[in-house]
């Protein structure tokens, strides 16, 4: 169990558990918070999953969390790992089992004192367009043949389809769409789950939001991105609903025998995993990119129905009701990239948990207008709470794998969260506050309540802090849509 | 003085953590599947009656036990069914022979995504065996 007493300090925003802490860690375990939140990050067992993720076979650097870390499965929620190829190994437990999972934001020239009088009918909207909910069917119900093209093709499929335009796949990670994806690696039942989902938000903690920009720290960044203070911003919050899920699943039971067939010691079953040239690793690697385009794709159409609603509501009642893409990240993703390690340019598969992709200024990954500011990093926060635009730097390179933060981050639990707090009592708050609620669920929505999070302002404090991130706008909610 | 068979929800920062115990393995299966189906806030309809029959096969008790839950999730997410009625036959190999009896979903307030390995170990007690079992949701 790893105390406060165990924590060296680095710096005022960086600790870390020295790989001595345990013997079988490969690696130490780097931590980005402030003192402040130590406190918090002692109350589950986070940072004891980060010593077992430690141990796993040809990691090198460091195994990193971030300061939204909480208790997961296997992986702590907000950790970062990367193995060296060839030898390496993938894990799908440190990756989850919604595959890219992640936030797109499109912004607007819309101010709030043009939508103001239309919030309320937008949230109605939005609800309409987007389908969400328990095991909700989505707006395209795909054939197996198409399905195999989303695999493949991810959001360039939905550009083909007309749910896309170029500037939109221009600013998604990845262009929207990971190569190396084989439907071949792909369950029947996967298959059968991904089908009729495809375009749809289901449930949890995933959402669509309208901001306000409230406040621009970088008004060169901001600008670059087209966020303008006082203007509105649309979030989605989303992933690769029960395809993604299944995938997961397979491959975690798969893995089960691998870790017996390659003698890997394991300090929890839940982070099986298999070499990355391994014929087990490569398929788990195939198939969690066809997750990944699914995903890609699942955005742009929501994000293309998030048009349509906002086209519905305000065509000629303000100037331009158009939404432009600002950029879409993954947040819980495996990716094979270079990093410099010891001095050493080598490559790698980094596993991202939820944390965020936060490649800096030059990045050649980036489109070309990002190249002077950094990618994009999109930080949702809680119902009720404020929502991030940061941007990576030079130093989230060196430090962490080009990585930060991905959100607030849970403090309480989901049962602790339904004992404290009644669905519809949030709903009244947050509407008296000016928060417009669409929520399918409220016992879902309890345990979404924004006091089950940290403080969403004190995670970015400490990424920014460290390094690993800048400060470009901070968004304020105005309508929320859950499932 | 807990009742001899049963499960409860436990704290988790993030997941649904499942604690279960019964006298027997089946009993502890069972356990399982009603205590997952209460933490999703499944209501089966009052229509007519399904049954559904599985087969599996697990290399130790925990992943019978996981791969068990998984076939409930699929039958739950892709046809709509949940069961309220089982009749398990687990052999010395651990091949299960379940049939599972019951209706039509008429509502369930909250998906889980996955059953995961995490920590996952059937243990023995004075009073027969217990689980903790932890939902990716």
């Amino acid at each position: 169990m790893v105390t406060l007493h165990d924590l060296k300090r680095i710096s005022d925003y960086e600790w870390e558990i020295p790989k001595s802490f345990r013997d079988d860690m490969h690696v130490p375990v780097r931590l980005f918070a402030t003192r402040r939140m130590l406190e918090d990050v002692m109350k589950d067992k986070s940072l004891d999953q980060a010593v077992n993720a430690a141990t796993l076979p040809g990691l090198v650097g460091h195994v990193i969390v971030m300061p939204d870390m909480h208790q997961g499965y296997g992986f702590p929620i907000g950790a970062v790992a990367a193995t060296r190829l060839p030898d390496g190994v993938i894990s799908p437990g440190g990756i989850g089992y919604d595959i890219n999972c992640g936030v797109r934001l499109l912004g607007s020239q819309i101010s709030l004192d043009a939508a103001r009088s239309h919030l309320d009918a937008l949230a109605t909207a939005l609800n309409q367009h987007c389908p969400s909910g328990v095991g909700g069917k989505g707006a395209v119900h795909t054939s197996d043949t198409e399905l195999e093209a989303v695999c493949r093709q991810g959001a360039r499929w939905a550009l083909k389809q007309g749910f896309a335009t170029e500037a939109d796949l221009r600013r998604t990670e990845e262009s929207g769409c990971v190569d190396g994806a084989d439907p071949g690696k792909v369950s029947k039942r996967a298959r059968e789950r991904g089908r009729p989902q495809l375009g749809s938000l289901g449930a949890g903690n995933h959402f669509i939001e309208i901001d306000l920009v409230e406040q621009v720290f970088d008004t060169t960044a901001a600008s670059v991105m087209g966020l303008e203070q006082g203007n509105l911003a649309v979030q989605v919050h989303c992933g690769s609903r029960g395809f993604g899920h299944q995938i997961c699943t397979d491959y975690v039971e798969e893995f089960q025998g691998a870790v017996r067939r390659f003698c890997i010691h394991l300090a929890d079953r839940e982070l099986v995993c298999a070499p990355l040239d391994s014929p087990e690793g490569q398929s788990y690697l195939a198939a969690m990119r066809c997750a990944a385009n699914y995903a890609f794709a699942n955005r742009q159409i929501l994000a293309h129905n998030a048009r349509k609603a906002f086209e519905q509501v305000l065509a000629g009642k303000v100037k331009d009701w158009h939404l432009h893409q600002v950029y879409d990240i993954c947040h819980n993703m495996g990716k094979i990239e270079m990093h410099v390690i010891d001095g050493e340019r080598i490559k790698v598969c980094v596993h991202r948990k939820g944390a965020t992709r936060a490649f800096g200024p030059g990045a050649p990954e980036l489109p070309d207008e990002y190249k002077p500011i950094g990618q994009p990093v999109l930080v949702p926060g809680s119902m009720g709470t404020a929502s991030w635009v940061l941007v990576g730097t030079q130093a989230s390179m060196e430090l962490s794998f080009g990585s930060t933060c991905h959100g607030a981050g849970r403090l309480m639990s989901r049962h602790e969260a339904k004992r404290n707090v009644r669905g519809d009592k949030l709903r009244q708050d947050l509407e008296a506050d000016g928060i417009h609620i669409r929520a399918g669920s409220m016992a879902g929505l309890a345990e979404e309540a924004p006091q089950a999070y940290k403080d969403v302002d004190q995670v970015v404090e400490a990424v920014v802090g460290g390094g690993i991130a800048h400060k470009v706008a901070r968004l304020h909610p105005l309508a929320v849509v859950k499932g | 003085m807990l009742p001899a068979f049963g499960f409860r929800e436990r704290e988790h920062t993030a997941d649904w953590e499942l604690e279960v115990w019964a006298p027997d393995f089946p009993g502890l299966l069972e356990q399982s599947a009603r205590g997952m189906y209460a933490l999703s806030g499944l209501r089966l309809q009052t229509g007519s009656r399904q049954s559904r029959s599985i087969s599996l096969h697990g290399e130790d008790k925990e992943s019978l036990l996981v791969r068990f839950l998984t076939e409930l999730l699929w039958l739950e997410q892709e046809f709509g069914l949940g069961f309220d009625s089982f009749s398990l036959t687990i052999d010395s190999q651990l091949n299960l022979d379940a049939e599972l009896y019951g209706t039509a979903i008429e509502k369930l307030d909250k998906e889980i995504k996955a059953v995961t390995y995490h920590n996952l170990e059937v243990q023995t007690t004075q009073q027969g065996l217990r689980v903790t079992i932890v939902f990716d949701v």
